[in-house]
């Protein structure tokens, strides 16, 4: 029997959908298939629009239609007033948050697609004008829309595939696994995100690795050099694999000259501080690469600075290579 | 008369209501509402003007390019800032290639499959459409996205990601590309090509680009054998898809793609002929939107939600321009451009749904063999971002075009942070509500005449021309 998925938009922008869109997958619907997923429906996919769509969303909330998978991208509005208003799904007339949890309450597994529909995420940003909220956590608070102690028929909590977006892997491995009977609650880390991409660092795997073995640092934006010490990076510290499973082909943050945002952790969009900028106190970055004691981390720091090459120091501030590395004459050894 | 409401409105980016009023089957009034309010303009206030580089972006996650290229030259303009021309070719290549990809996923993932519909199958085209378009199960999919997800891998070299790369800055790239780079990304573009070439056109980009007229365009779908281009060709003769969602033919483009000196894609206005834009006679006007506050331009403008406001039927403003609702899109930019097909297909019939896919896949041969050119224009060594100091006050106005249209940032920056932040997309313009002066926004009257009632595909045909970003719309 195949499961039965259902994706639904709410407070987001689509942007873990266009994601998932580049999957290197050659035939991503067909492979979903092949693992037993039937797409019932999708809002940027599915052929049925308007009345038709909205009679199938309501035979998965009466139980009529088996509900397998829920996925649910975009933050849960709750505003104004706790009305709902802020999203109403367009022809019911009805709050999205309603609609959610009536078709959550039917089904085996309930996915939050992104950081929106986990934690809140960018939509809940700023004075969170909408009291937008993730499926099962406010920010890093338990509760959410859906609350706490919400599990699916299939025993789980929420399966939070978060990130801004989230990498079309991380949904597609999620999902056959899923389907395949792979996957269970020891998978889920203590945010219940998989562990099979949040046991990882974003630093793991950083080509600018040599630069922060010196703190070779970037002072601007362009400049090769590690981008934690100024630049606001948060890659030592935010679970994900983004540098050893790239995005779009060969690509990551980091590879591109950007910082880290931590983009897959609760509250990332108020880091309480610009973007770009790395917090310090007494000249020392606040966030410290995890599992680091501080002590450790400042001696670490002034030795390898005091031991940068010259090669690494002066590429760490330019766009471009200006040193090489050098060329020996005899064999390696 | 009857009252229709029709919605969820599916394959179109976000959510998307329209309610009609019909008489005789046919549509009288329509009113279009987008359901889906997030307030990005409250929550950008207050912050650091360089978080707009995180946050411009995520409005969007299909123009996320298009978003970023805003912010950054709202930024540069506040900071006086000029870009390296290394930066600025980078990023108009990440930028192409977003609006390239996007009219491609438009028209084989959302636009196309309406004709595979079972309403359609009395059509002797019907069943090869069928196997082809048919949504999620249809042939054309299984090439068309890896050619899609290949293509878009240009965005991890230039961007580090899509969507919502952080890469596209005031003074340039943050990623600076190595000669090695420049050969990996020329041989996407010409893989892309090598797909448009055989499955899209089944012809050179060269040979569509130089098709001058509508008499032109007639006679090659004729000769060509089919591509997926001739394929709609033959399906909008028949189904008379140019007699479909006429516009008000009253078109608006901010230009597109800078230069050293000036921009590929021109900046005007067409209104009969062209003319020139005054970006000043731009203002928003909420009296139907669920907001509050008066009509302003939007370096004044004002985001206030105000729920259950009698006038209000959408979360979307309604621009205007001198006044007048206008409609942006592709066709707008080629004819800015003088592309004689684009010119001749307004002079005869208007904005339509024909017309409108036409000049979307036309700019795929119009743009693609630009973008050849651009990579060769990198060069290695020399700088690709800028940089420059931010002023604690003061203010810039990024005005670019996503794949959809006309996209507007106007910031402006006090005590070194966001004072004001104001966006216009492309869809807030198509797809606007009625103004204080009652007048319809582009959607609202190109959908007047067309078969009514709940199951019209019609209406699904001329939602889906506008290639509508609903997460855009109301933001």
């Amino acid at each position: 029997m195949a499961l039965n998925l259902v994706w639904l938009q709410s407070g987001g922008c689509g942007g873990c959908t266009m994601s998932l869109l580049c999957s290197h997958a050659q035939r991503l619907f067909a492979q979903l298939a092949d693992a037993g997923i039937n797409v019932l429906w999708h809002p940027a996919l599915s052929e049925e629009s308007g009345a038709e769509a909205l009679a199938l969303l309501e035979e998965c909330a009466e139980g009529r239609q088996p509900l397998d998978i829920l996925c649910i991208e975009g933050a849960l509005l709750r505003g104004p007033g706790g009305s709902g208003r802020f999203h109403l799904l367009s022809g019911s007339g009805k709050p999205m948050t309603e609609w959610v949890a009536r078709l959550a309450a039917r089904a085996g597994h309930v996915l939050a697609i992104g950081s929106c529909a986990a934690w809140g995420g960018v939509t809940a940003a700023g004075v969170n004008p909408t009291q937008a909220c993730g499926l099962q956590y406010e920010n890093d608070h338990p509760g959410g829309l859906l609350g706490a102690a919400w599990r699916g028929r299939g025993g789980l909590p929420v399966i939070n595939i978060s990130g801004c977006p989230c990498h079309p892997d991380w949904i597609t491995e999620t999902l056959m696994a899923l389907a395949l009977g792979a996957f269970g609650a020891q998978d889920l880390d203590s945010f219940n995100r998989p562990r099979f991409f949040a046991d990882h660092l974003v630093h793991h795997g950083c080509m600018r690795n040599e630069f922060y073995e010196f703190k070779a640092s970037a002072h601007k934006p362009s400049d090769l050099g590690c981008l934690m010490e100024n630049m606001g990076c948060k890659g030592t510290q935010a679970h994900a694999d983004c540098n050893t499973r790239p995005w779009n082909g060969d690509g990551s943050c980091t590879r591109g000259g950007a910082p880290c945002i931590s983009c897959t952790e609760p509250g990332f969009e108020e880091p309480g501080h610009p973007f770009h900028e790395t917090p310090k106190l007494a000249g020392i970055p606040i966030g410290l690469p995890t599992d680091m004691p501080k002590a450790w981390f400042v001696a670490l720091a002034a030795l390898s600075k005091s031991a940068t090459p010259r090669r690494v120091r002066e590429n760490a501030v330019a766009d471009h290579q200006v040193v090489v590395p050098a060329v020996k004459k005899t064999g390696l050894k | 008369m009857t009252r229709i409401v029709i919605g969820p409105i599916n394959r179109v980016e976000g959510d998307l209501q329209l309610t009609l009023e019909a008489e005789d089957g046919h549509v009288a009034a329509a009113w279009v509402s987008s359901p889906l309010y997030r307030g990005f303009e409250q929550i950008l206030r207050g912050k650091h003007p360089f978080d707009a580089l995180v946050f411009a972006p995520r409005v969007c996650g299909i123009c996320s390019v298009s978003q970023s290229q805003a912010a950054a030259e709202a930024l540069a303009d506040a900071l006086g800032l000029v870009a390296a021309p290394n930066g600025r070719i980078a990023r108009n290549l990440a930028h192409a290639v977003e609006n390239l990809a996007d009219h491609f996923t438009h028209f084989y993932l959302f636009f196309m499959p309406d004709f595979a519909r079972a309403e359609y199958a009395g059509h002797a085209w019907h069943a090869g459409i069928a196997e082809r378009f048919r949504a999620i199960h249809g042939s054309a999919a299984e090439t068309v996205m890896p050619a899609r997800a290949a293509f878009l891998t240009a965005l991890g070299t230039l961007a580090g990601k899509w969507p919502h790369s952080m890469t596209l800055q005031p003074g340039g790239m943050t990623r600076a590309l190595e000669a090695s780079e420049k050969i990996r990304l020329f041989s996407l573009l010409r893989d892309f090509r090598r797909h448009a070439e055989t499955t899209l056109f089944n012809d050179t980009l060269e040979s569509v680009a130089a098709l001058d007229s509508v008499a032109a365009l007639t006679r090659w779908a004729a000769e060509k054998p089919r591509g997926d281009f001739g394929i709609f060709l033959d399906i909008a003769a028949e189904l008379q898809l140019a007699k479909l969602g006429r516009g008000i033919d009253r078109f608006l483009s901010y230009g597109n793609y800078p230069q050293a000196e000036g921009r590929l894609l021109p900046s005007g206005i067409w209104d009969g002929g062209l003319r020139t834009l005054d970006a000043q006679a731009i203002v928003e006007d909420v009296s139907h939107a669920w907001l509050a506050g008066e009509t302003r331009h939007p370096a004044q403008g004002e985001t206030r939600p105000q729920d259950g406001k009698d006038a209000g039927y959408s979360w979307c403003k309604a621009p205007r321009l001198d006044g007048q609702p206008m409609e942006t899109g592709a066709l707008a930019r080629q004819l800015m451009a003088g592309h004689p097909l684009a010119r001749d297909l307004v002079a005869r019939e208007g904005a339509n749904v024909h017309s409108r896919v036409v000049a979307r896949l036309l700019e795929i041969a119009v743009i693609l063999p630009e973008m050849e050119k651009w990579v060769w224009q990198l060069a290695p060594g020399e700088p690709f971002c800028a940089q420059g100091e931010l002023p604690q006050e003061g203010a810039g106005i990024g005005l670019v075009e996503a794949a959809r249209g006309s996209l507007g940032h106007w910031l402006s920056i006090e005590g070194g942070r966001i004072a004001n932040y104001q966006i216009v997309s492309p869809t807030t313009w198509n797809f606007s509500p009625r103004d204080a002066a009652g007048i319809p926004g582009p959607l609202e009257q190109a959908l007047v005449g067309a078969p009514a009632g709940e199951g019209s595909l019609a209406i699904q045909h001329i939602i889906r021309s506008f290639d509508p970003c609903m997460v855009c719309t109301s933001h």
